[in-house]
């Protein structure tokens, strides 16, 4: 499996750190519902098929990346930096 | 038996080697398997589980009988096939799975019991009484099974892995391979070609072929020539890919040394990883056996091998061969060894309407009912069209048609297509992105549809590569069309019919099993055991699905396959895991002051990747107890150096830098001021405690925090994905300073005066203060903090002069009285400041869990705060942190009971942490996790440790044991 | 038709034309007392146990697959009770009972073999932590033995002592630990549920779970509507997509654990053993494999395969720890899906849904917890009430806190 780092260009999967599913992005604010916390922590939609999951370039530039990719043929359809997003939230 | 004037081999240079113990010659260029029957040597094995006399059956890699050990001095290499092993001057191989002797095997009783040993018979027996399956079934089932024998020492042999990049990977060297590597090559790709067999050609050096009007092995040549000649173009001799992995990897196997004598230094294997831009799959066929009664017996073998013997080594295994076949392609075995002159009696084709001309007698319809020859074929009874008959021949050559070499297409969990035409199955286009198969191994048999394929692929893996086309003609060669009619088993008739030969799986068993209702391809599998021996199903796959089928009345497609997976072939694991041995598992890491700790005698104990100092042994001391002591004693009463460089170190700086570690510490650091340091605590998102550390601020806008050893790389992260993640438009940069400083700590009461000398003058810092100091010409860091609860200090230096610094410092010490101290004084020091480590912070505890629950802000939100906020994560009911005294030793991991109360799971009050012996307080010191623990200082609880026979009372107390209330610290 | 040693001679004089099938192949009914969704180990043991514990033998398997197809035909092998936190600890040691008289329950040899498990430490910490937990071993009743270096050496005199990365310390002996032959398991359960009346619905795949007022009603297959009351959803692997199907969203992510088997060698390893610093566990099967594996491939994926970078790690481990394996071949390497949860704990609960129950989230534990699980999961649809042995394996613990995380990892599905 190769990742195209943004920074860094294709580069194998062992130089990738896997965190989960983008969901960690949409960080709750503190006061947010008990449900809203249990849904980002734990609750994944969890696809076979088409997902978004986050990727940090840890033998490389340092990169959290969100990839857009397939859970059940590995092909990888999209990756962007997460720091593109417009970050912000806490 | 050798013929003069024939085969690829290198006639002038001969070379000795044993198989059992005798000697036999052969030439440079063969196998052994060639090399044993040029010496007429046809039993060479012993089956898995009938102990069943066995020969050779193929001349490749899917070798399931000629299994042998190869012996290098004490070592040995089990389950190498006799037809992938090249000889060499000095070889040493023996057969397997046979005592005491290879003709006579004692075993082989196995073989009348069969009808007892049917599929899955151990099922459904050795059940009672219980504790017999242990201590009687199952030792004599595992001394009965398996095949070679591992010597039971460290493989110490040198072993390799490698990457290789290109944009077209060729796998296989055959015409299609080697057309499409030329094409790929001459439009200027770089090209790799990969071939299992130590020559490359494929096919063309076993068969009597033409193309372009020259024999096959001499264009194969002329080709390979003008890819040696081209910088573009790798060829991969003796490598075989044995899988296909996202993104156009492949994982291919290099038999570097196994072909020559072991040299030292010469690898025996590499491991290569090829990414490959495109691919194309030109694996060949492999051909099929067909089942009739005793098919197994030395001297029957797949004809395309009695080819391969004939063509590319000059052999003949036998003197009166007889060919079975159900297709066309077969016949050219008979016409070839008749032209070599060795006599042919017959051909027994079970198609009725085949050709019956050819210069020997063709029986038509035929079907073998039965062979004789225990461990050497000696005769072949049949019927056919015409009768019934017995044939003397020491050779049957069999061909049940071919199959397509489809696995790595299969890797990547396509399935392949069952084409009626050519009763086989064939690729599913597209089952590997960017992969194209062609020739054989995508059902085109003909030399010329190979050679067309392979080009075609070629110009498509081109095209996807966004490069012009080469214009490379094609050859002229046979197009014979592929004319078969599937045969699998002989009906009617006696006796077993074998599929899986490595493994004994008979058609019968396939039968049961459908009986049995096993009737789904995967549960047939697994029943049998069929497919998973040494050849992985190589030769028998089909045909076992094919009987199944027949069994359960549906047809091949729909009865499905099971599926290929990596490996391709059998593939080491030290091949697999090569640097992996000793001290390649991991890196290294060394402290600047490594070499003076072992100057001084220092044990250096693993502490994550890094190595730290265990103790410093002094004369007289004669267990690592009496050095701590003296070592904690030492820190407590004047002064200790200690190298604490493997901490992180993690430079913050920006604008917003305070409102980021805001955002990360439960605690608040942006009302640290500048030239002052505070102990932070950090929690993971999900509320639990990630690390802890101490963080000094440089500047207004310039931090340096402090993570333990083990989370250094964790925090790092952890501060990328908050940064990143949550408020990338903040104005703050980090990076890791780890490496780029060396840090001691001076603690003591003699601390102080330690540092004057060094320093001349030290500053006068507040107890966690921080000010930048020099050292000459060195400019450093000195900070005020303690993990020991004395007066305490660390002083960093960029890591060149971590040694001086160190060993100068140890040097000044010990004129004071003071010395170096390592991890195990530092562990008592801290357990009796109560100073926590991943021992109590072990990812399952809560700020609320260590009692510091008042350190998460309630003025600001942090990483962590609400999920710590679930009531599962506070409460009474949880264990807390307390210090436990008591007079006899307690060990960490051992659990807590109330006195008197039964020790059980359910009545399980908490556990032990960390233990000291405390030279200080004269007593037996722990750290632990008691249920609602705050509220029970004072109380007695009972300290069991099974494993270890420990069980004693001790006292629930605060765990700060040593200087309460921090006077010494802030002398 | 009961299995004995005597039935294997009398069939084989009579050319085992006499054996019966394991089990049927009936066609589903048009409604079921209870419904379980998946016929893997599981599931095939919940619906054993609801018929021999619990009375109840009209009901269903229905799987998409042939019967055992999940994880419990891809594992490697391993059964032990060697867990250390409430909950976990006293199910394992209730399933390692129920794995002690499975043979004679079931009247079919799954293997089940108590070779022993070793647990190598490399440190200090590591040493201390795996007495914490053969301390909760013991306190739970069941076997544990702390071993030193040396006690390591007498039974494993093949491990690198002297090279290795990160010397071997010592390791934590759990006797009773062990192998089970892993398809016997899911065919023994099978017949035993078979003979018991259970339907066994083979390449049946569930398309929906009827839902009406908030109570189950029943499924749609590809072989047509089934009406139930009680549904099971057992389905480790696929959880997510089957309970997606009312309407739930699971604290599941999918992960592929690959493992490994070589070529048979006569024996050479005894035990089941397990690195402390990297990830590898071996055993040898009866049949003379080696029977290896590593953790996941760290990425969330269905497709039932791995990649390069785990497969040379665990090789690697094999190499720094025992490197006489390294002439050994690997056969075939092969990947499940693993249902990850958030404490690397399972779940066997109610669901909002009334009279649908969900069993899942093994993460890589669930080929020993198959009897317990299948014990519990029944006891769970039959009465309505957790098993005692089961009660903190809540579908609701992770947003209340009540976390089972035995690795310390948190919240990170792919950690545990």
């Amino acid at each position: 499996m190769r990742i195209n780092c943004p920074l860094c260009g294709t580069r194998d999967r062992r130089e990738f750190y896997y965190y989960g599913a983008e969901d960690y992005l949409d960080r709750p604010a503190p006061e947010a519902p008990a449900q809203a916390w249990d849904d980002y922590l734990h609750n994944r939609d969890n696809p076979a098929g088409v997902t978004r999951d986050l990727w940090y370039h840890d033998l490389g530039c340092s990169s959290w990346l969100v990839v857009t990719r397939n859970t059940v043929t590995h092909e990888i359809l999209a990756v962007e930096a997460v720091a593109d997003r417009k970050g912000g939230a806490a | 038996m050798r013929l003069e004037g024939k085969g690829l081999v290198d006639r002038g240079a001969p070379v000795s080697f044993t198989f059992d113990g005798r000697s036999y010659m052969g030439f440079a260029g063969d196998t052994l398997a060639s090399a044993l029957l040029a010496n007429d040597v046809r039993l060479v094995g012993r089956s898995f589980k009938y102990h069943r006399p066995r020969g050779i059956l193929t001349a490749g890699s899917e070798e399931p009988n000629a299994l042998v050990e190869v012996v290098e001095g004490n070592q040995q290499t089990p389950n190498v096939r006799a037809t992938v092993q090249e000889v060499f001057d000095g070889l040493v191989a023996r057969s397997q799975n046979r005592f005491p002797s290879l003709s006579f095997d004692v075993m082989g009783v196995n073989d009348l019991l069969s009808p007892f040993f049917s599929a899955g018979f151990y099922y459904k027996t050795f059940m009672w009484p219980r504790p017999f399956w242990e201590k009687l079934y199952e030792p004599l089932i595992r001394r009965a099974a398996g095949l070679g024998r591992l010597s039971g020492r460290h493989d110490e042999a040198q072993y390799e892995k490698a990457w290789a990049f290109c944009d077209v990977l060729v796998i296989g060297s055959g015409p299609a391979g080697l057309m499409a590597a030329l094409t790929a090559a001459q439009a200027g790709a770089d090209v790799i070609l990969a071939e299992e067999d130590a020559r490359m050609g494929g096919r063309l050096l076993s068969e009597n072929c033409r193309v372009d009007g020259q024999p096959g092995a001499d264009w194969a040549e002329a080709v390979l020539d003008e890819l040696r000649g081209m910088p573009n173009v790798r060829l991969m001799a003796r490598t075989t890919v044995t899988g296909a992995y996202d993104d156009g990897t492949f994982g291919a196997l290099e038999r570097v040394g196994l072909h020559r004598a072991p040299a030292p230094h010469l690898p025996r294997e590499c491991f290569w990883r090829i990414v490959a831009g495109q691919a194309v799959l030109a694996a060949g066929a492999l051909e099929r056996a067909v089942g009739f009664p005793d098919n197994d017996r030395p001297g029957i073998m797949l004809a395309s091998a009695v080819r391969s013997y004939l063509h590319r080594y000059g052999v003949v295994a036998g003197q009166r061969v007889a060919v079975l076949a159900n297709n066309d392609g077969a016949r050219a075995t008979a016409r070839d060894l008749m032209a070599a002159g060795v006599k042919v009696v017959g051909i027994l084709d079970t198609r009725p309407d085949a050709s019956a001309v050819e210069d020997c007698p063709v029986y038509l319809n035929a079907q073998v009912t039965g062979t004789a020859g225990r461990t050497g074929l000696r005769s072949v009874s049949f019927r056919h069209a015409g009768g019934a008959a017995v044939l003397e021949v020491d050779l049957l050559a069999v061909s049940g048609g071919w199959n397509p070499t489809v696995h790595l297409t299969c890797h990547m969990n396509g399935r392949p297509l069952w084409r009626e035409d050519i009763a086989a199955f064939v690729p599913s286009p597209g089952a590997v992105p960017r992969l194209t198969a062609a020739g054989a191994c995508n059902g085109a048999f003909s030399t010329a549809g190979c050679l067309r394929e392979g080009r075609d692929a070629a110009l498509v893996a081109l095209a996807a590569l966004g490069r012009a086309a080469s214009d490379v003609a094609l050859p002229v060669a046979e197009d014979a069309p592929y004319a078969i009619t599937p045969f699998w088993e002989t009906p009617g008739v006696e006796g077993r019919q074998w599929l899986d030969f490595a493994n004994d799986v008979t058609t019968k068993d396939v039968k049961l099993s459908a009986q049995e209702n096993f009737r789904s391809v995967e549960h047939m599998k697994r029943y049998t055991t069929q497919g998973m021996a040494p050849d992985q199903g190589k030769n028998s796959n089909v045909a076992a699905l094919a009987v199944l089928a027949d069994a359960t009345g549906r047809g091949i497609p729909q009865t499905g396959t099971t599926t290929f997976r990596p490996p391709f072939v059998p593939t080491s694991i030290a091949a697999m895991g090569a640097g992996g041995r000793g001290a390649g598992f991991a890196p290294q890491r060394f402290l600047t002051s490594d070499q003076a700790s072992r100057d001084r005698g220092a044990p250096m104990i693993e502490a994550g990747l890094w190595y730290r100092p265990s103790y410093f042994p002094k004369p007289g001391e004669a267990t690592w107890l009496e050095s701590c002591n003296r070592e904690v004693l030492m820190v407590r009463e004047s002064v200790g150096v200690a190298d604490v460089s493997t901490l992180g170190k993690i430079d913050i700086q920006g604008r917003d830098a305070a409102r980021f570690l805001d955002l990360v510490y439960t605690n608040t650091f942006s009302t640290l001021p500048v030239g002052r340091v505070r102990y932070g605590l950090m929690l993971r998102e999900d509320g639990h405690v990630l690390d802890d550390g101490t963080t000094a601020r440089l500047g207004e806008q310039h931090y340096l925090m402090t993570t333990t050893t083990a989370a250094a790389g964790l925090v790092m992260r952890h501060l990328d994905f908050v940064h990143q993640a949550f408020c990338a438009d903040w104005d703050v940069r980090f990076v890791s300073v780890t490496e780029g400083w060396a840090q001691f700590a001076v603690a003591g009461p003699k601390a102080r005066e330690l540092l004057a000398t060094l320093l001349g003058e030290v500053p006068a810092l507040p107890f966690m203060g921080v000010a930048d100091v020099a050292l000459g010409s060195v400019k450093g860091r000195l900070f005020r903090i303690s993990f020991s609860g004395e007066e305490g200090y660390e002083i960093a230096v960029p890591t060149r002069h971590g040694e001086a610094l160190f060993r100068d410092l140890l040097a000044r010490a010990e004129t004071m009285g003071g010395g170096p101290y390592g991890m195990e004084a530092l562990n008592v020091l801290r357990i009796e400041k109560g100073f926590i480590t991943h021992a109590e912070i072990h990812g399952r505890t809560t700020a609320f869990d260590i009692g510091m629950e008042k350190m998460v802000s309630a003025k600001k939100d942090c990483i962590g705060k609400a999920a710590a906020a679930r009531p599962g994560m506070v409460g009474p009911e949880r264990e807390q942190l307390v210090g436990l005294k008591a007079t006899g030793a307690m060990t960490a991991g051992a659990h807590l009971f109330v006195p008197g109360e039964r020790v059980h799971r359910e009545t399980d009050q908490g556990y032990v942490t960390s233990v000291c012996w405390s030279p200080v307080m004269g007593a037996h010191l722990a750290l632990g996790f008691l249920k609602n623990g705050r509220a029970r200082h004072g109380e007695r609880v009972r300290v069991v440790d099974h494993l270890r026979k420990i069980d004693v009372v001790a006292e629930v107390c605060d765990p700060v044991f040593h200087d309460r209330e921090g006077v010494k610290l802030r002398a | 038709m009961r299995y004995s040693g005597l039935q294997v001679i009398k069939e084989g004089l009579f050319g085992n034309k006499g054996w019966k099938p394991a089990w049927r192949d009936p066609a589903p009914k048009a409604e079921y007392d209870a419904i379980i969704i998946g016929g893997g180990g599981h599931g095939l043991s919940t619906a054993y146990y609801l018929a021999k514990n619990h009375g109840m033998t009209n009901i269903a398997v229905l799987e998409k697959g042939y019967l055992g197809s999940g994880n419990i035909g891809r594992n490697t092998t391993i059964v032990r009770a060697n867990y250390f936190l409430p909950g976990n600890s006293e199910f394992y040691s209730h399933s390692l009972k129920l794995w002690e008289g499975l043979e004679l329950d079931l009247n079919y040899n799954v293997m089940h073999s108590q070779r022993g498990l070793i647990n190598l430490f490399h440190s200090d910490g590591q040493r201390d932590a795996f007495a914490r937990r053969g301390n909760m071993m013991i306190n739970q009743g069941d076997d544990a033995i702390l071993l030193d270096r040396e006690g390591v050496r007498e039974m494993l005199p093949f491990l690198d002592f002297e090279q290795t990365r990160f010397p071997i310390y010592g390791g934590l002996y759990h006797p009773r630990g062990g192998t089970a032959r892993h398809d016997a398991v899911a065919w023994g359960y099978a017949r035993g549920a078979d003979r018991r009346g259970v339907d066994l619905i083979q390449n049946c795949e569930v398309t929906g779970i009827d839902v009406e007022g908030g109570r189950v009603t029943g499924v749609q297959t590809t072989r047509g509507a089934i009406k139930a009351k009680k549904v099971g959803i057992v389905v480790a692997g696929r959880s997510s997509q089957v309970a997606a199907m009312a309407g739930m969203r699971l604290p599941i992510e999918s992960h592929i654990l690959q493992a490994f088997v070589t070529e048979g060698l006569k024996p050479v390893i005894d035990h089941v053993i397990s690195f402390g610093m990297g990830h590898f566990y071996i055993s040898q099967s009866d049949k003379g494999g080696l029977v290896f594996g590593g953790d996941l491939d760290f990425y969330a994926s269905y497709a039932s395969r791995g990649n390069l970078p785990m497969v040379e790690h665990v090789m690697e481990a094999g190499m720094t720890l025992m490197p006489m394996i390294g002439r050994a071949k690997v056969l075939r390497s092969w990947g499940g899906i693993m249902d990850m949860s958030p404490d690397g704990s399972p779940i066997i609960d109610r669901t909002p849904v009334d009279g649908l129950f969900i069993d899942c989230g093994w993460n890589y534990g669930g080929f020993k917890a198959v009897p317990a699980s299948g014990w519990c999961m029944a006891h769970l649809m039959a009465t309505g009430e957790s098993h005692p042995v089961a009660a903190r394996f809540k579908l609701n613990r992770f947003a209340t806190g009540h976390v089972i995380d035995e690795e310390g990892t948190g919240s990170q599905h792919n950690l545990h």
